[in-house]
């Protein structure tokens, strides 16, 4: 523990404690230490305070945080007692940061080439020709088209994996030997991550840099960490080599950690019975979907998201829809729920056609189809206590008052495994995984025939959002309920749905019984997305990242875009 | 989260603030039922004779007790300002919801026109309409109202834009929510501290643009005055009573900074 | 970029037209019969309507718009129905007095508040930003005509020092001329100075709490490069647009502050003519302030546009 090769120590973290100026501890004395040419990762659910202690690594504590006690060194200096210029000088030169969201951390109104090399330049550590010449060899080294011309773009003229790419740059222009990341693949699609990822894990091991990654994902961290630390509420559960953490953990709450990605795994498909067809009774049926923003001309509208979409949905089946961002997923859940207006194509709920707009449907109709959207912070208005938001779902929909709604309410909030008197809380006042369970119980308590789930999971951290997925399952189980599950997660989908769609750029490239197209994927884009999934093994990166390049060529032939 | 910031300490801003509008707003009040002279009666032969006991704060330009005068004002001056804002909240506030939730044809009309009204310096449009109109406290309450009705409807149709796209209003509109639940049920709620704060920042607004209207001898018509015309009226005497003209201001001063303190300290809650 | 430019410049001289027709609307139509308001209690009704003939009431009022604005734009704002005298030759001096105090004091103003901001953005959150916002906070909220007037209790009444009145007359020297616009100027600056400094604080604050300010902070970036590059550069555009917008408030002050020190200024005249409800006067005086004002706002969103990093032209990589 005592860290005697301090030589060989880059980064050690003693009995560190950080609480917020109100009080609540954040950091609980924790301990670690990053050698040379190591990777560790910290892994944790939000609000374990991994984020905090990575940026401590770098002297910096956010507003409104102190530290109580402990220290943090790197490469020997004591980073929460030295003076800020000695700060300013490691920060990018002995230790850089890599941040989450890229499209936020990178300044809009600066050349993004002037980004990469300011520290560089502030540190006088190279001069202007060298840093730029450094810049350019980088950004040919991450893969960045036209590595000579491209740092002259300003962020709002990427994609957002370039914007990824370019932080890695930026992390690494000065070869520091620490590289703090924060999440860095959390914010990009499966298949933008396969790649970063790769990268990361590249630059890493042919720059001998150490690394401290921070991440949620334990299947994401598997591919990249010597040794994984599991923090909870501010405390290091366990902490040892990843094969130990994955193959024999020693705490329940990395036991638990485990199941959940195991859970989520592609894996499950194997173990899932075969659901008996029950094909013939079809809950809803979606033909020739085009919808999309802007002014409608002739059936398409400006800027069309939906292209004649199809969607068959049988009674008590679990649909998912797969797609990543800008597929249209969204979009499609709208229209069916009558938020958005289609320009094109049909709607048939139990073979009555239902109207574009939720104001022409009946009510009857607009009871039978309820969503739950993704952002429970916005789903659930702060300001009404959870018996109002129940209630007023109650009256509007069956008339309920008094003991007879109270008593229902007690019902609902059961159905989704909460206690009673949460029915006095405000939205505010429960956590995220609470939040999303209230969202579906609001949904339920209209007593609907068909739920669509809008991304219900993927601003939850893994164990819950599995408490979620299973929660889905059970209602569907008990209630009869059919369901349309959307998702950019195909792990989630894996372990649920009956029947996928896949969609990508609002077109519909491949349909079928989920274990058909989960495990024999036909469409090179379907194969892409499995091949993304994130596996709980050593060693699947690679395969992945071989995966990819071998379909990269085919699938950029069938752009529908190019034509 | 919430509960825990309940705990929160006063910040001394904010009780400075509330003080001292707690306290004028009692002076307001008192000025109905007493005051210690008659604020249209001369009380010294001497204009601007200075301060004595009993004429706390000295004489007018024409013999008359500042005192009385300044807390006579005071009511005129919040009565005012108060009547101006609230016209301009009813104004702004309805048309403001209105143009978000109908949006198309009205919205964009209604916007339109308050582009205009916003391209106008306020003091211009209070001084053609003066001139126009002649000068009377209805008429400078109604320019104050509609000039300031502007900024009201641009916040108020903000907020009821940003509302609208929260998925619980969309979902209550898919329910098939009628209007008054969705305005009443869903956004008031989240709509009154806003407003109520912009309220203040206006009616300091209004205390100025209604004061300078009367300091440039355009507003309140003597021989009733607000605190803005009787800093006019003293003008001339600073050498022997500057009391007469600079209380007044002083006055005005205070209750436009407490306003913004307020305003300020509130925020400041809101944030942390 | 020309083509925003162009596209604004129409919108606001169509803006302009609307304020025409308001205006002209305010001060012929609504106050009744103008020959009566300018005859006063000499009205009978043989001089009324002597007069509305000589004035050209007895036409339609479209008629009479387009001469008026016809006229307006060529510099020909009518005749005073005060002095008789056209409205052109009252205004050119006044207008040009106007300008300088004006101009003054957005010369010191707009730099003094911006720096001002800049500090205490750089000073983010310690006892100096503090006191700081605390008095700038009041300084803005209070009264020009409370500045003024302890200005002039103090350097003109107790200490002697500057007059109370500014007297300026086209012969005025430089030493004269200065001593006559120190204490308009002063009045004016402190207030447009705390409106100004207060909002670039308040919009620097806004932008410190980015993430690609925590970003800029772990690159090593030192604090006073982090607000004078990083935050200032994304607060170029709404900063200038709050430089725009407070001419607003110059508008009111100057309006003030011209009475208090009787300064023969543009903002003087139109409140005596509204006064002695001299129309054509102060038709022309609401015209200009309200044609500056207008600009300014539309210089302001050009420049908002300008900043904005969409409108710049590529650079070869070896210029970073």
């Amino acid at each position: 523990m005592s860290g005697t090769g301090a030589d060989d120590t880059i980064l050690a973290v003693d009995h560190l404690s950080i609480a917020s100026m109100a009080g609540t501890t954040v950091l609980d004395a924790v301990s670690l230490q990053v050698r040379r040419g190591e990777v560790l990762a910290l892994i944790g659910a939000s609000g374990s305070g991994k984020t905090t202690l990575a940026l401590a690594a770098l002297g910096h504590l956010r507003p409104g945080l102190v530290t109580t006690g402990g220290s943090v060194r790197l490469d020997g200096t004591d980073m929460l007692k030295a003076p800020q210029a000695v700060l300013n000088r490691m920060r990018g030169q002995t230790a850089s940061y890599i941040a989450q969201s890229a499209a936020a951390a990178f300044n809009p109104r600066i050349r993004l080439g002037d980004q990469v090399i300011e520290s560089a330049l502030l540190h006088r550590s190279q001069t202007p020709d060298q840093a730029r010449a450094r810049a350019r060899e980088l950004f040919s080294y991450i893969s960045l088209p036209t590595p000579d011309r491209i740092g002259t773009r300003f962020p709002y003229q990427v994609s957002g994996g370039q914007l990824q790419r370019f932080m890695i740059a930026m992390g690494m222009q000065e070869e520091p030997l620490l590289l703090v990341c924060d999440e860095p693949t959390s914010a990009l699609d499966v298949t933008t991550q396969v790649e970063v990822m790769r990268l990361l894990k590249q630059v890493i091991a042919d720059n001998q840099t150490a690394a401290l990654f921070v991440s949620h994902d334990l299947a994401v961290v598997a591919q990249i960490a010597t040794r994984i630390a599991v923090m909870r509420a501010g405390r290091i559960v366990e902490i040892g080599e990843t094969r130990q953490i994955i193959e024999s953990p020693r705490e329940d709450y990395t036991r638990e950690l485990i199941a959940a990605c195991q859970h989520l795994s592609l894996g499950a498909l194997a173990q899932k019975p075969p659901r008996a067809a029950q094909g013939a009774a079809k809950a809803l049926t979606v033909a020739g979907l085009t919808a999309g923003y802007g002014k409608v001309a002739g059936g398409v509208p400006q800027i069309p998201t939906l292209h004649g979409v199809d969607l068959q949905v049988g009674k008590g089946e679990i649909v998912a829809v797969i797609g990543e961002s800008g597929s249209g997923k969204t979009t499609l859940a709208r229209v069916i729920a009558g938020l958005h207006a289609p320009a094109l194509g049909t709607v048939t709920l139990n073979g009555e056609m239902l109207a574009g707009l939720d104001a022409q449907r009946t009510a009857a109709q607009r009871r039978r189809v309820q969503l739950a959207v993704q952002m429970a912070d916005t789903a659930l208005n702060p300001k009404h206590r959870l018996r109002r938001i129940l209630g007023r779902v109650l009256f509007f929909f069956h008339g309920l008052k008094g003991a007879a709604a109270e008593a229902r309410m007690r019902e609902l909030l059961a159905m989704v495994s909460l206690p009673a008197h949460y029915l006095d809380r405000y939205p505010t006042e429960i956590s995220g995984g609470e939040k999303q369970r209230v969202n579906l119980a609001r949904a339920l308590a209209a007593e609907p025939e068909i739920l669509i789930c809008d991304e219900i999971t993927s601003a939850l951290d893994t164990i819950v959002a599995g408490q979620i997925v299973a929660l889905v399952k059970r209602l569907r189980d008990e209630l009869g309920l059919t369901i349309i599950f959307i998702s950019h997660d195909l792990a989630t989908v894996a372990s649920i749905a009956d029947r996928v769609t896949v969609l990508r750029h609002g077109r519909v490239v491949e349909a079928g019984e989920s274990a058909a197209v989960l495990s024999a994927p036909t469409d090179p884009y379907t194969r892409l997305l499995v091949a993304s999934v994130p596996e709980l093994r050593q060693g699947w990166l690679e395969d992945a990242a071989a995966m990819r390049a071998a379909l990269a060529t085919q699938l950029e032939a069938s752009r529908p875009d190019a034509a | 989260m919430s509960r825990v910031a309940s705990r929160r300490r006063l910040s001394p801003t904010l009780v400075f603030s509330a003080a001292i509008l707690i306290a004028f707003a009692l002076i307001a009040v008192v000025s109905l039922f007493a005051l210690p002279q008659d604020p249209f009666d001369f009380v010294s032969d001497e204009p601007f004779s200075p301060p004595v006991a009993g004429i706390w704060l000295g004489a007018d330009y024409l013999g008359r007790d500042v005192l009385s005068r300044l807390m006579d004002g005071t009511r005129i001056t919040l009565f005012m300002a108060l009547s101006a804002t609230l016209l301009a909240h009813l104004i702004g506030d309805t048309l403001g919801l209105l143009a978000a939730t109908r949006g198309g044809f009205v919205d964009a009309v209604l916007s339109r026109i308050v582009d205009v009204v916003l391209a106008l310096p306020k003091i211009i449009v209070g001084l053609v309409v003066v001139a126009a109109l002649g000068s009377s406290v209805s008429v400078i309450i109604g320019i104050a109202a509609v000039v300031y009705s502007a900024g009201v409807f641009r916040i108020a149709r903000a907020l009821g834009n940003d509302l609208k796209e929260m998925d619980y209003i969309k979902l209550a509109r898919s329910r098939g929510e009628g209007m008054a639940w969705i305005l009443f049920g869903e956004m008031l709620p989240h709509v009154v501290k806003p407003l109520a704060t912009d309220f203040a920042i206006r009616a300091s607004f209004a205390i100025l643009f209604m004061s300078s209207l009367s300091f440039v001898g355009l507003g309140v018509q003597p021989p009733m005055a607000d605190w803005g015309g009787m800093a006019r009226e003293n003008l001339g005497g600073l050498s022997t009573n500057p009391l007469a003209a600079v209380g007044p201001a002083i006055a005005i001063a205070l209750v436009s900074i407490a306003l913004n303190m307020l305003v300020d300290a509130l925020d400041g809650d809101a944030r942390h | 970029m020309a083509h925003f430019i162009a596209w604004r410049l129409l919108a606001t001289l169509l803006l302009l037209f609307i304020v025409s027709l308001l205006v002209f609307w305010a001060c012929e139509i609504l106050p009744g019969d103008v020959a009566q308001v300018a005859l006063g209690q000499y009205a009978t009704p043989e001089n009324v309507k002597a007069l509305r003939i000589e004035m050209g009431l007895n036409q339609p009022p479209l008629q009479r718009y387009l001469q008026w604005l016809v006229g307006a734009v060529q510099g020909d704002w009518g005749r005073s129905l005060v002095t008789k005298s056209p409205v052109s030759g009252l205004l050119s001096e006044r207008v040009a007095n106007t300008a300088l105090l004006a101009g003054i004091t957005t010369l010191i103003a707009v730099p003094l508040a911006i720096a001002l901001g800049v500090v205490m953005a750089m000073w983010n959150g310690r006892a100096l930003d503090r006191g700081a916002s605390i008095v700038i906070l009041a300084l803005s909220a209070t009264p020009e005509f409370l500045l003024a007037t302890l200005l002039v209790l103090l350097f003109a009444v107790n200490l002697g020092w500057l007059p109370a009145v500014a007297y300026l007359s086209t012969g005025s020297g430089l030493g004269q001329t200065a001593r006559a616009l120190l204490l308009p100027t002063a009045s004016l600056v402190v207030v447009v100075t705390a409106q100004i400094a207060r909002m670039t604080r308040a919009i620097l604050g806004n932008i410190l709490t980015q993430a690609y300010i925590e970003m800029a902070i772990l690159k090593g970036v030192p604090g006073r490069r982090v607000v004078a590059r990083h935050a200032l550069r994304n607060a170029v555009g709404p900063i200038a647009n709050v430089v725009a917008l407070n001419t607003a408030y110059l508008v009111s002050g100057i309006v003030v502050v011209e009475t208090i020190f009787a300064y023969p200024g543009l903002a003087r005249l139109m409140i005596d003519s509204v006064q002695s409800r001299d129309l054509p006067v102060v038709q022309a005086c609401a015209m200009i302030f309200c044609a500056t004002y207008v600009l300014l706002i539309l210089l302001a969103d050009v420049m908002a546009r300008v900043f904005d990093p969409r409108s710049l032209p590529q650079r070869p990589m070896d210029a970073i």
